[in-house]
Formats: C-alpha cells, sequence, structure tokens
C-alpha cells in the first residue's frame, strides 16, 4: 500500500459521504458504488487539488478518474509526469 | 444532411407532420389524447427504427436527420414530437450501448420489424427528480429471473407503448447511484395506473403516474451501466432532441406571428403596422435559440465521433448540454409569448390561424421535463471544479 493511496483515502474518508467506512475499501473498490454521490465526488476533486496542489484539466474532469482510489493514484501520477503545454 | 436516404426519411416526416399531426393537433391538445393517427402514419414509414442501423433491418439515419424530424413534428404537435422525440431516445440509449448483447440485438430488429413503441420510466417517487438515483431494484427471483416494482410519477404514453425502459438499481443491496436499464416487454409488465392526467400543456402525451411491475430476464438487462448509458447518450440526446422540439413550436408561433403581421400590413399598404417592429424583436429571440439548438448539435456529434467518446463523459461537456437544456427551455415559451404579444387577442384566442395558446402551454412543459433548478444545482457543483466552460 502506497503512502499516496493512504492520503487519497484520508480525503475520500473526509469528503467521500461513502455508506461504507473508507478504510474498509480495497484500493481498486469502485467508489460510487461505495455510495459516492457526483456532489461529493466534486468536493473529493477539490480537496485533491488542494492537497496535491495540483489542477485536474477538464479531460481528466470525468467518473472514471475518480470511481477508485488507484485510479485517482494513476491520475495524480500522470499529472506530475506530464510536460506542462502552454494553453493547453 | 447528406446521404438520400436521410433527405427521403425526413420529408416523409414533413408529410406525416403536415397531414396527419397538423390536423389532429388541436384536438390532441383538447382532449389530452394521444396522437394515434400521426403515430401510426410514423410506423407506417418505419420511423420508430429510425436511428437503428440497417444492419438490425433500421432506416438508419444520422442523428441531424432525427434531430431536424423532432423539429418538423414540433411545428405542427408538440405532443407527436415530444413522443417521437422520447421514443428515440431510449432507441440511441441501447443502440449507442448494447455492446453486441444478443439480446438487445434482437429487440432492435423486432423494432425495426415490428416498430415497436418504447417508453421510459427513469423518475421514481422517493428520489427527488434525481434521474442518477433509484429506489426500485432488479431483484432475483425463481427460475432465475427477476423482477421489480417502481413507483412512477409520470410515465409518457405508458398505456400506449409495447415497452419500458427502466432505471433500476443493479441489485436489492446497490447503492441507489448503482443503476442500469432492463427493457420490459408489453407482456412481461403490470401497469396499475396512480393519478390523472390533465395537465396545462403536452397533454397529448398521456403522461399519468403509474406502479410498474414487471418479471424480466436476465440478459434484458443493459451491460453498460446506466451513468455510462446516460452521461454518454441518454441526457445529452434527450436535451439534443427535446430542444429541438421546442424550438419547432417556437418557430411555429413565431410563423404565426408574421402571418398576424403580413395580414396587417396587406390591410394598409404602404404603412409599416406598428406590430411589425415587434416582429422583428421576436426574430432575434427566435435565432438566439436556434444558434444554442444547432451548436449544441454539433458539439454532441463531434465528440461523440472522438475514439471512446472520451470527451462526453466529461463535467464539460454534461455542461454544456445542461446548459443547452435550461437555455432553450427558457427561451422558448420566451418567443411563444412574444408571438402573443404580436397577435394579440387573435393569438390569444383558441379557434384563429393565429392562436398561439397551444404553442405557449407547451412549451412551458420544458422547464419541468427535469427540473430546471435541479440542472442548475448539479450545474453549481460542477462549476466549482470545471475550467473551460
Amino acid at each position: 500500500m502506497t503512502e499516496e493511496i493512504e492520503e487519497i483515502r484520508r480525503i475520500i474518508a473526509e469528503h467521500g459521504r461513502l455508506s461504507v467506512e473508507a478504510s474498509e475499501l480495497t484500493p481498486d473498490a469502485d467508489l460510487y458504488h461505495a455510495g459516492m454521490t457526483s456532489h461529493a465526488s466534486v468536493n473529493v476533486m477539490l480537496a485533491l487539488e488542494d492537497h496535491f496542489d495540483i489542477e485536474f484539466p477538464d479531460r481528466m474532469l470525468k467518473r472514471s478518474v475518480f470511481e477508485s482510489m488507484s485510479a485517482i493514484e494513476e491520475a495524480l501520477r500522470e499529472l506530475r509526469t506530464e510536460t506542462p503545454v502552454s494553453g493547453a | 444532411m447528406t446521404i438520400d436516404s436521410d433527405r427521403a426519411f425526413l420529408s416523409a416526416i414533413v408529410r406525416v407532420a403536415d397531414e396527419l399531426a397538423a390536423p389532429n393537433a388541436k384536438d390532441v391538445d383538447r382532449d389530452a389524447r394521444f396522437p394515434i393517427e400521426a403515430i401510426e402514419a410514423l410506423r407506417a414509414e418505419q420511423a420508430l427504427s429510425a436511428f437503428i442501423p440497417t444492419r438490425l433491418g433500421g432506416v438508419g439515419v444520422t442523428l441531424e436527420t432525427i434531430a431536424a424530424a423532432c423539429f418538423e413534428l414540433g411545428r405542427r404537435c408538440g405532443a407527436t414530437a415530444m413522443v417521437f422525440a422520447m421514443h428515440q431516445i431510449q432507441v440511441i440509449s441501447i443502440a449507442r450501448h448494447l455492446d453486441t448483447a444478443p439480446w438487445f440485438e434482437e429487440y432492435l430488429q423486432a423494432i425495426s420489424l415490428e416498430q415497436r413503441l418504447i417508453a421510459s420510466v427513469t423518475s421514481e417517487v422517493g428520489t427527488g427528480g434525481d434521474m442518477g438515483r433509484s429506489v426500485a431494484a432488479i431483484t432475483p427471483a425463481d427460475g432465475g429471473s427477476c423482477t421489480f416494482e417502481k413507483q412512477a410519477p409520470t410515465v409518457s404514453y405508458g398505456a400506449y407503448a409495447d415497452d419500458l425502459f427502466v432505471t433500476l438499481r443493479r441489485s436489492p443491496d446497490a447503492e441507489p447511484s448503482d443503476q442500469v436499464v432492463a427493457l420490459a416487454r408489453k407482456e412481461q409488465i403490470l401497469l396499475e395506473p396512480n393519478g390523472t392526467w390533465d395537465p396545462l400543456g403536452m397533454r397529448g402525451t398521456c403522461s399519468p403516474g403509474y406502479v410498474v411491475r414487471a418479471t424480466v430476464q436476465p440478459e434484458q438487462v443493459l451491460p453498460t451501466p446506466f451513468p455510462r448509458v446516460s452521461s454518454e447518450s441518454m441526457v445529452p440526446v434527450s436535451h439534443i432532441l427535446w430542444s429541438h422540439l421546442w424550438l419547432g413550436i417556437a418557430t411555429d408561433a413565431f410563423d404565426r406571428a408574421r402571418a398576424f403581421v403580413r395580414a396587417a400590413a396587406k390591410r394598409s399598404p404602404g404603412e409599416l403596422p406598428p406590430v411589425a417592429l415587434r416582429l422583428s424583436h421576436l426574430m432575434s429571440d427566435l435565432s438566439l435559440l436556434r444558434a444554442e439548438v444547432y451548436s449544441a448539435l454539433g458539439e454532441f456529434i463531434e465528440a461523440s465521433e472522438e475514439p471512446g467518446r472520451e470527451r462526453l463523459a466529461t463535467m464539460a461537456l454534461a455542461l454544456r448540454f445542461n446548459n443547452l437544456k435550461i437555455a432553450a427551455s427558457e427561451q422558448a415559451p420566451r418567443v411563444c409569448q412574444g408571438a402573443l404579444g404580436v397577435c394579440g387577442i387573435m393569438g390569444f384566442k383558441n379557434d384563429t390561424p393565429f392562436s398561439v395558446g397551444r404553442h405557449l402551454r407547451d412549451t412551458m412543459s420544458a422547464c419541468l421535463m427535469v427540473a430546471n433548478e435541479r440542472i442548475h444545482q448539479t450545474n453549481a457543483s460542477l462549476l466549482l471544479i470545471a475550467k473551460d466552460v
């Protein structure tokens, strides 16, 4: 279990409004099936942006990117390795 | 539109609109009765399988052509256009997401062959108008089949439909947002009417509430989960087809206002009738509506043609099509009211060539079909995080 997954898990526990305990979820568990609503997912995204000091571009703002902790971790990794493109 | 078959299809629709929808529109509205003549004529033109690919026996026309058909029918009878549009929305949602499931391929062939009419059961008592949540669930039953019972506050043309497109929770222990679509055929359904139908407008859609009970087979559940069907197809296509028919209604109201002004001008040659100026104002209101409706259709088609349709899943495009719904549903009744302002008492009376009462009442349903305030609530939340809108 990476440290980053645990940070993501803390954010989800705080903002995801799941119907189960976030501590019981596997990294691949579907967060929407665990009760996260679209509105709660927006709060998770805001908290992730704040915590990791990043901005999700519009192309990443979709359900599949936030459907599990490992998908979120993958998105964060992708954002960090990306070469910034001006005007994108 | 470039393909001959699309052109031929659209001329057939225009003929049905002029010859069957228009002459019955007043009666359909007054008696709140189903526009059976126009729907039967649409069946005869294979219009219920318009979007289904030719390999499955359908006509295989494009979404642009279906949208244009909604516009043309809307100009003649709002209720006929709405029934046509809603059926197409269900067909398009299935055709874009059946993922080669054999049951659904055969089902689309059956629509082509038998011109079956699909109604949707997406709203539900107890969800606060949120289509993204369900109470009723697919429940395993004896012999490998499944049952469900859903309390639907409105089912448009439910009594006239052959089949129902129903959103449900995936299983009795699934979360409210873990939804699937089941397609139930008439012989599998028991509809218990719940309430009456005597509304302000769109009276011919015949949309009272029902308790819907059905027993279906597991293969009648669409393989693609509903959230994906909803964001990639059902929601944007609904907003696009609805807004095309609202534009059709508003365009007919404008045409009546123009006819009124022309009649006034003929009575006093050489003078510009005072209401002519109002008509000019009304034209800019109508062109704003038209621009929003056409540009949204173009954006949807562009995003649909991209590999994987990835962009349709983004918040930016959800906002785009939600905005189409809000803008068009507010602008269409505004145009109709403007037409009433031009025609005056002749527009207010229900029995003149310039009557626009039905147009105004029909377009007033637009802001309620998925309540605009509910959409604003979603947009407000998405706007917290979306970047370029």
